[in-house]
């Protein structure tokens, strides 16, 4: 509770916390509240938003219900942002982990592949690795991930260098644990925390790469998301621009959420730091 | 200068390392993509079985994966980047055709976001924790979470189709007969948005950084001692303090570099700009892997390009740098 509270001290915090609460909430009632498929027609094609209140956003440029996508993007957005950072982040910890620990040959080895990794920029990679296996959701996870987890493993990496001369790491030795033991079970929980501070980049940094390969047309064509819908409206842009504008208006706010949120949690371990 | 010249052999040596991994990973990828190059070859022409054989015979493909890596090596090491399908010319050539307008896209954006940035960053840093700083800070972080494709969007909707004031998309007036100057200035007309929703995501990263690490210097011992020397604020603020946050921002330059790249990949289809970003998107509609490998191989050489350049500037800017190597 007193966590939380520290937590809550800024503005900031306040409205990156309240934002994600809306956005979860939109994505656990979207089935309730828009039950069916999003993607069937529910009206007249182009309705313009606050016209009828039964379709309170309009319809798009095939009678579609603006405001049932926009609730069941924010499914996906959400999904696909926290699955791929969550991978990204364990592929992150555990190369960093190994490279760190092992020192040698495998460090040398673990970290020239990040290197090579982070030579290609992320987004061509992601865009190749959902091209040759096709668009579905899975491979949009896993290309992100693919794409993300070098941030998080020199982070790792860095902190593992520092706690594997620790004491207690030395103990374990001692009492015969195997090496890889030690590295999982006493080294990487303990390395965990400068990954979570990173982990708000990595969240926003997913979501906006979804959105930017379904943009391009890579999403999972059966599912609606918010990139999908930008370029829904893009083909009627010039007479219907609200389209585009609506789901970009979400994405906005559900990274700057996501950021928000995150600076705020950074800030409230910051003080704790500074105050011990 | 040896300084600078002992990092660049250090670092050369390091980067054929990476690209050797590129090469080898993009080589995995190709050998994963389903179907290969006659395959698709076919596919465009038409052929029978018996000319299938023939051309994976004359391509190598029937050979072992160790013997078509190594062919793969030997190409790429004569610039070979091999044939597109999608365009039935040699894949360099189509690269070679796009770069130099991916580079003066991300060369001007790359501009903009340092330039503005910076300054902005500095205006915010010179008073850490006031209103403006706050503010600024703020709204930063919100263009930061504002995807590129979009505010490309939203700028063609304001500027192009409700003001008019500037083309909607593509690099110059089609067939206008302009040449030389009046040219030059279409086609700078034609780069103002694509530059600004390039420009302005990734202005905020140097806003904060700079704001961050300004600071992060007010706090040390040289300021008090600047300001018990009774140098000007203007003078602290410039000479010393901002002087001192803006090094880590070189570094970031060339890091950027690589999200600079993936950035165009959509900026340039948003704005139908004929770069290597388009090409990529072209490549996957197309399904031409070769295409899109080779673009990502040449990439990979831009980056490490750049972040070698990025490092010398760095090693001439900063004394400290290499220092050591150089005595020793």
């Amino acid at each position: 509770m007193n966590r939380l509270r520290r937590f809550l001290r800024t503005p900031e915090a306040i409205a990156g916390a309240l934002i994600l609460a809306l956005l979860a909430a939109m994505a656990l009632a979207a089935p309730m509240l828009f039950p069916g498929d999003p993607q069937a027609i529910a009206g007249p094609a182009l309705l313009p938003p606050f016209q009828d209140w039964r379709l309170p956003l309009g319809t798009d440029r095939l009678g579609r219900d603006v405001l049932a996508e926009l609730f069941h993007g924010a499914r996906t957005s959400l999904a696909v942002g926290l699955a791929a950072a969550a991978a990204a982040l364990l592929i992150g910890a555990v190369v960093g982990t190994l490279a760190g620990f092992a020192g040698g040959l495998i460090d040398e080895v673990l970290m020239r592949i990040t290197d090579a990794f982070q030579t290609v920029p992320s987004f061509l990679l992601a865009l190749a690795l959902v091209s040759i296996v096709g668009p579905s959701l899975g491979a949009v996870v896993a290309a992100i991930a693919l794409s993300a987890w070098t941030g998080p493993a020199r982070v790792a990496r860095a902190e593992v260098l520092s706690i594997r001369e620790r004491d207690y790491v030395a103990g374990a030795r001692v009492i015969g644990m195997h090496p890889l033991e030690i590295a999982f079970r006493e080294v990487l929980p303990n390395a965990l925390p400068p990954e979570l501070a990173l982990s708000s980049v990595i969240v926003a940094a997913a979501i906006l790469t979804e959105a930017a390969l379904s943009f391009l047309g890579l999403g999972d064509p059966n599912r609606v998301t918010w990139g999908g819908m930008i370029a829904e409206g893009r083909t009627v842009l010039r007479t219907a621009p609200f389209l585009s504008i609506v789901p970009g208006v979400a994405l906005v706010l559900t990274v700057l959420g996501v950021y928000l949120a995150g600076e705020g949690v950074v800030e409230s371990t910051a003080v704790r730091r500074s105050l011990s | 200068m040896t300084r600078a010249l002992i990092l660049l052999r250090r670092r050369l040596v390091g980067s054929v390392f990476v690209l050797l991994i590129v090469v080898i990973g993009s080589f995995l990828l190709l050998e994963a993509a389903p179907g290969d190059a006659v395959d698709a070859y076919i596919v465009s022409t038409g052929g029978d079985a018996g000319m299938i054989e023939l051309l994976r015979h004359r391509w190598g493909l029937d050979q072992s994966e160790f013997t078509r890596l190594a062919n793969y090596l030997w190409a790429l090491m004569h610039l070979d980047l091999g044939q597109s399908v999608t365009f039935s010319r040699p894949i360099r050539e189509i690269i070679l055709e796009r770069l130099p307008t991916t580079l003066i896209l991300m060369g001007s954006a790359t501009a903009l976001s340092f330039g503005l940035g910076s300054a902005l960053g500095i205006y915010a840093g010179a008073r850490p924790g006031s209103f403006r700083d706050r503010s600024l800070s703020i709204g930063s972080l919100a263009l930061y979470a504002v995807p590129g494709f979009w505010l490309g969007l939203v700028l063609i909707v304001v500027f192009a189709v409700d003001l008019r004031w500037l083309p909607i998309g593509g690099i110059e007036t089609i067939a206008s007969g302009k040449t030389g100057f009046s040219r030059a200035a279409d086609i700078a007309t034609h780069l103002v948005l694509p530059v600004s929703a390039l420009g302005f995501i990734y202005l905020a990263l140097y806003l904060r950084m700079m704001r961050a690490g300004m600071a992060e210097a007010w706090r040390q011992d040289f300021v008090l001692a600047t300001r018990a020397r009774g140098l000007s604020r203007r003078r602290i603020v410039l000479a010393h303090v901002a002087r001192n946050a803006l090094l880590p921002l070189v570094t970031m330059l060339g890091l950027q570099s690589a999200q600079m790249l993936g950035g165009s990949v959509v900026i340039e289809s948003v704005f139908a700009v004929p770069g290597l970003g388009r090409l990529a998107q072209e490549a996957v509609a197309g399904r031409d892997t070769p295409l899109l490998l080779g673009i990502i191989l040449v990439s990979a050489v831009l980056v490490v390009v750049i972040n070698l350049l990025v490092d010398l500037a760095y090693a001439v800017l900063d004394p400290r740098v290499g220092a050591g190597e150089a005595s020793a």
